[in-house]
């Protein structure tokens, strides 16, 4: 990767999420700089998902502001999926495509054509050690072997942030090295890293912590928040 | 440009490969046709009669088959939150969609409507009217069920919902398709029939995909 990333510090201020009446969280701020990481830690169903699909724009923030650089994210929400790459839960691949077309197509999705796509599949296949699975059917692959493919598609990903829930589901010792190389390259280049994770996952030395569920027990009183959004 | 192309081409394929699904919608099209010379017996001029509706029905049932999977698939596998991330408005995603949706399922119906017209014994003057109707009417049928596809998305018995949502709104396709065909038999003039479809489409085409999407950015959160 000889790209670099010019990128202004992607930060959020006071986000709140409520859902079915709960606060999930409240009074959360982070800031992610050019190279680096931002782990989220802490318990199941601590809002880590929450989190990361509302720094995706998926999930519509109950409360607070997304930014990039000075400007809000809601203004721009097509030009901020453009700069992102999204690892979910599920792996979104298509068992009766094949692991290479499953990743090209979200590839292409971003609008990366031609040799550029080729190269930087290839490429992101290596890395991972998976470039033997190109041709398989999705559906024949283990499920280290899915996950592994699906983080093909966000290291091929031309996007400076990468947004990954559990990138270590299901992975062996071997991939999360690999993995870890990858996050490393990307940082050193000025890529930004966001990580939901419970076990060992190192995102480099400028990395920071973060638990939102710590966050929402400083939710004083839910009615500050609520615009309809299911507040009981 | 290329990001539409990709996810209608990328829908083809799945179709493709998962052959079943389409071929399911296909002949259940064919068998039911087939079904109403086999219940109402040698009685032609009957059959000639009923033979605009029964296509049509046959035809808005088969569709209903199809659009549970339109959505589903994407939803449960992480897929939408890609399309959703892929920086098109959700609306266009919806239209990719519903264009290899018609191209799947609409225009195998089109090729095959004539040819289960003949053991309908339909008049000859209407074959012209009932492909015309077929051509205008059932990209109005893929555009109304990926409304319905869109709105059903994560609900239990999907497919049952969303034929419930979708017929009601395909019910003026339906009088105007048969109507065409029932004057082509009659020798009436069928310009005004296929306007009104016409119409519907022109409708269709930007409308249902806003709405669509508006329904998929709901089930996203």
């Amino acid at each position: 990767m000889e790209r670099s990333f010019e990128s202004g510090p992607f930060a959020g201020d006071d986000l709140a999420v409520v859902r079915g009446g709960r606060a999930v969280f409240a009074g959360l701020s982070f800031s992610v700089s050019a190279g680096t990481a931002l782990r989220l830690a802490g318990p199941n169903g601590s809002g880590k998902s929450s989190l990361i699909r509302v720094m995706a724009g998926l999930l519509r923030p109950t409360g607070g502001e997304l930014r990039w650089g000075r400007a809000p994210v809601r203004e721009d929400p097509e030009g901020h999926a453009r700069r992102l790459a999204f690892l979910g839960h599920s792996d979104s691949l298509k068992s009766t495509l094949s692991a290479g077309e499953n990743t090209a197509f979200q590839l292409r999705l971003r609008g990366i054509e031609g040799s550029t796509r080729t190269a930087a599949l290839a490429r992101a296949f290596e890395s991972l050690n998976i470039t033997s699975l190109i041709d398989l059917p999705a559906g024949w692959l283990s499920s280290g072997q899915r996950r592994r493919t699906a983080l093909a598609g966000v290291l091929a990903s031309d996007a400076p942030l990468w947004l990954l829930d559990e990138p270590t589901v299901g992975l062996d010792t071997a991939s999360v090295t690999a993995l870890e190389g990858a996050i490393a390259a990307h940082l050193a280049v000025g890529g930004m890293v966001v990580a939901a994770t419970h076990t060992a996952l190192d995102l480099g030395a400028r990395v920071t912590d973060l638990d939102p569920a710590t966050c929402a027990r400083k939710t004083a009183s839910l009615s500050d928040l609520g615009d309809g959004w299911g507040v009981a | 440009m290329g990001r539409f192309w990709a996810i209608m081409s990328r829908d083809l394929t799945l179709a493709r490969r998962q052959g079943a699904d389409l071929a399911m919608t296909v002949s259940f099209f064919v068998v039911v046709v087939v079904l109403f010379p086999l219940g109402l017996g040698p009685t032609p001029g009957q059959l000639a009669e009923i033979a605009p509706a029964v296509l049509w029905v046959t035809a808005l049932l088969a569709a209903m088959l199809s659009f549970d999977r339109l959505f589903q698939q994407d939803a449960e596998d992480g897929g939408l939150d890609q399309l959703a991330l892929s920086g098109l408005p959700l609306a266009v995603v919806a239209l990719a969609k519903a264009l290899a949706h018609w191209l799947t399922t609409g225009l195998p119906m089109i090729v095959l409507a004539p040819l289960l017209a003949i053991t309908l014994n339909l008049n000859t003057e209407a074959y012209g009217a009932l492909i015309l109707g077929f051509v205008l009417g059932t990209p109005i049928v893929s555009l109304f069920g990926t409304v319905g596809a869109a709105l059903v998305v994560g609900a239990r018995r999907a497919g049952v919902l969303v034929a419930l949502i979708v017929l009601p709104l395909t019910i003026p396709v339906l009088i105007f398709g048969t109507l065409a065909i029932d004057a082509a038999a009659n020798g009436l003039p069928i310009r005004v029939h296929l306007l009104m479809l016409s119409a519907m489409l022109a409708a269709a085409i930007p409308l249902a995909p806003l709405a669509a999407g508006a329904a998929l950015r709901q089930a996203l959160e």
